[in-house]
């Protein structure tokens, strides 16, 4: 019986169980030093460089050959020819100079933590979502649900981006070059959203906190959207954190409108607006 | 889930091998789609008309002795037919055992030949135009251009899709692209779900409109092609389709010389475009279109009630 429960504990990806009683499960071991760190974070130094030719590898493989050249401490990776694959540099959760020289498909750069990572093509939908930390700069445009969820960092489009663009934006900074579609800034609950160009249908509908700035023409606010008042302190954040990327408004940044939720929910009502802590 | 994908190039422009064009942009788009492929493929205009029609269903022929009988008397029903209808056919092709390609010289109400033939049981006219073939079957891009030879058609534009079946059944009937019966040479592909569906297909069967499925998509060619004969032209037609159409899409419909696309108000359904000088791709995914370029290339996202349409 001891090895039946050995064989099915390792297969459920266990290190220990014991079926005494009531089902009592251990998923790690404290003598087990990996369990210390954090999973999958890896030492680098971005003086070392190597780049990936990904013309006929698969988009797990080419995640694989990232994975692996960071574990060989490699800071600086070039990927070429990604050729729009799906969900290529996702998962990287420490500091990391991340190229790609051509565009990406969907769900790239999911779920990063610290890379700074330059697209130098277009990405399709969800690009960086739930993105942590880190920066993700493209050079030409990106497809809907640009930035979804993302909690921290910065993420910016020189071109135009789809619908839904930081649909539940939690946090982090999205600057679009261009204009962004319908349902934009959606269930936004914290950070920062800026958009040079136009915005389509229901900018800011349903969102519960956080800030978006607008330089161009608006088609409708959606529910809980409301126009907020552009301050110097505004004026001079767009100023600085557009310059950082080499990003102008087309009418400057004194000229850009603001929009904040009109609405607390209750459990926002007892903290700080976001619009008044320091900028990402 | 379902791949949706168009190619056209401009007039001026050498024939390209448009079959093996869409077969490998949709074959990148197989991960949406696996249970059929189809192709709504425009080549050149001899003068004469192309009727494509299947007799039976794939499926069909593993479930029956005596179909293969049964295909061969419902054949030689839809000769006669034709004969009796005054329709002479210049050629006739037996692509697979239950999918003919006949090419016809005629010139009457293509309508009442069209009603003539779908009488017969197990028959379904899938095109009928100068230039358009509509070719659809179950498997992938692969399997489906290798079946029908589509590795070698030439041709000016096209449309294509990949399936994954969810409303209706996973069959030759309920693949698309449709043809916008009885209209020759208008196609449609769709990728999204049509929440209105019953309710409009109603309607617009009490205005004698004809159904061949019970897929949702079809509602989109049918629409479009009693607007048309309303004499309303393609882009205003797919401009009106955005209001009666309920529920999420992204369609493309071709006609003789023309490409279009429609996204619904939700902008719910993905689609990426490209605009060349010489052609214009677009498809669900930019996978798809990248695989006729092996460089850089200029795409962006159609917006949310967007409607666009390129000419040859």
């Amino acid at each position: 019986m001891a090895t039946l429960k050995d064989t099915k504990s390792h297969n459920m990806g266990l290190h220990e169980e014991s079926l005494k009683g009531r089902t009592q499960q251990r998923f790690f071991s404290v003598d087990e030093s990996s369990n210390l760190t954090y999973f999958n974070s890896f030492e680098v130094d971005t003086d070392k460089t190597a780049t990936i030719d990904a013309l006929e590898m698969t988009p797990r493989e080419i995640n694989i050959a990232i994975r692996e050249l960071m574990e060989s401490g490699v800071g600086s990776i070039t990927v070429d020819n990604p050729m729009s694959r799906h969900g290529v540099g996702v998962g990287i959760l420490n500091r990391l100079n991340l190229t790609f020289t051509d565009s990406l498909g969907y769900f790239g750069c999911g779920l990063i933590d610290g890379p700074n990572v330059h697209i130098k093509g277009r990405v399709g939908w969800s690009c960086a979502e739930n993105m942590m930390a880190g920066t993700v700069l493209i050079e030409m445009n990106a497809g809907s649900t640009f930035g979804a969820a993302i909690r921290g960092g910065d993420l910016v489009c020189r071109g135009s981006v789809g619908a839904r663009t930081g649909i539940d934006q939690k946090g982090g900074t999205i600057i679009v070059g261009g204009n962004t579609g319908a349902f934009s800034g959606f269930m936004m609950q914290r950070g920062r959203m800026i958009v040079c160009g136009d915005a389509g249908r229901n900018l800011g509908d349903s969102m519960y906190d956080g800030v978006i700035y607008v330089g161009g023409e608006v088609e409708e606010l959606g529910i809980d959207c409301v126009p907020g008042e552009m301050t110097e302190l505004d004026v001079r954040y767009l100023s600085s954190k557009l310059d950082l990327y080499g990003i102008k408004s087309p009418n400057g940044a004194e000229k850009m409108n603001k929009y904040v939720s009109g609405k607390m929910l209750w459990n926002y009502d007892k903290l700080e607006p976001s619009e008044k802590k320091i900028a990402l | 889930m379902c791949g949706i994908a168009g190619i056209i190039h401009k007039k001026g422009g050498a024939s390209e091998n448009i079959g093996k064009q869409m077969t490998s942009m949709l074959q990148a788009l197989k991960h949406r789609g696996p249970d059929s492929t189809g192709y709504a493929v425009y080549g050149e205009d001899n003068g004469n008309q192309i009727m494509r029609l299947k007799v039976a269903e794939a499926i069909e022929l593993e479930g029956s002795y005596s179909i293969h009988a049964e295909i061969a008397e419902r054949i030689a029903l839809v000769d006669a037919r034709l004969a009796e209808a005054g329709v002479k056919v210049v050629n006739k092709e037996n692509v697979t055992e239950y999918a003919l390609r006949y090419e016809i010289d005629f010139s009457g109400d293509m309508k009442k030949v069209a009603d003539f033939i779908e009488d017969i049981e197990g028959v379904e006219i899938l095109s009928v135009g100068n230039t358009l073939e509509l070719i659809k079957d179950l498997g992938d891009a692969s399997v489906v251009s290798a079946q029908y030879g589509l590795d070698n058609f030439d041709g000016t534009h096209a449309i294509g899709h990949t399936r994954m079946a969810t409303e209706s059944d996973i069959d030759i009937r309920s693949a698309h692209p449709y043809w916008a019966y009885p209209f020759s040479d208008i196609a449609v592909v769709h990728n999204g779900q049509l929440t209105n569906y019953w309710t409009k297909r109603r309607d617009l069967e009490r205005k004698g409109n004809r159904f061949s499925s019970n897929c949702d998509s079809e509602l989109i060619a049918v629409y479009l092609a009693n607007k048309m004969s309303d004499g309303v032209d393609l882009e205003t037609a797919m401009r009106d389709s955005i209001d009666f159409l309920d529920g999420v899409f992204t369609y493309l419909v071709t006609t003789k010389d023309q490409l279009g696309m429609a996204k619904d108000c939700m902008a719910a359904k993905p689609m990426v475009v490209y605009e060349g000088d010489d052609m214009i791709a677009l498809a669900s995914e930019e996978v798809a279109i990248r695989k006729l370029f092996d460089h850089q290339i200029h795409t962006f996202d159609p917006y949310d009630g967007e409607v666009k349409v390129w000419q040859h």
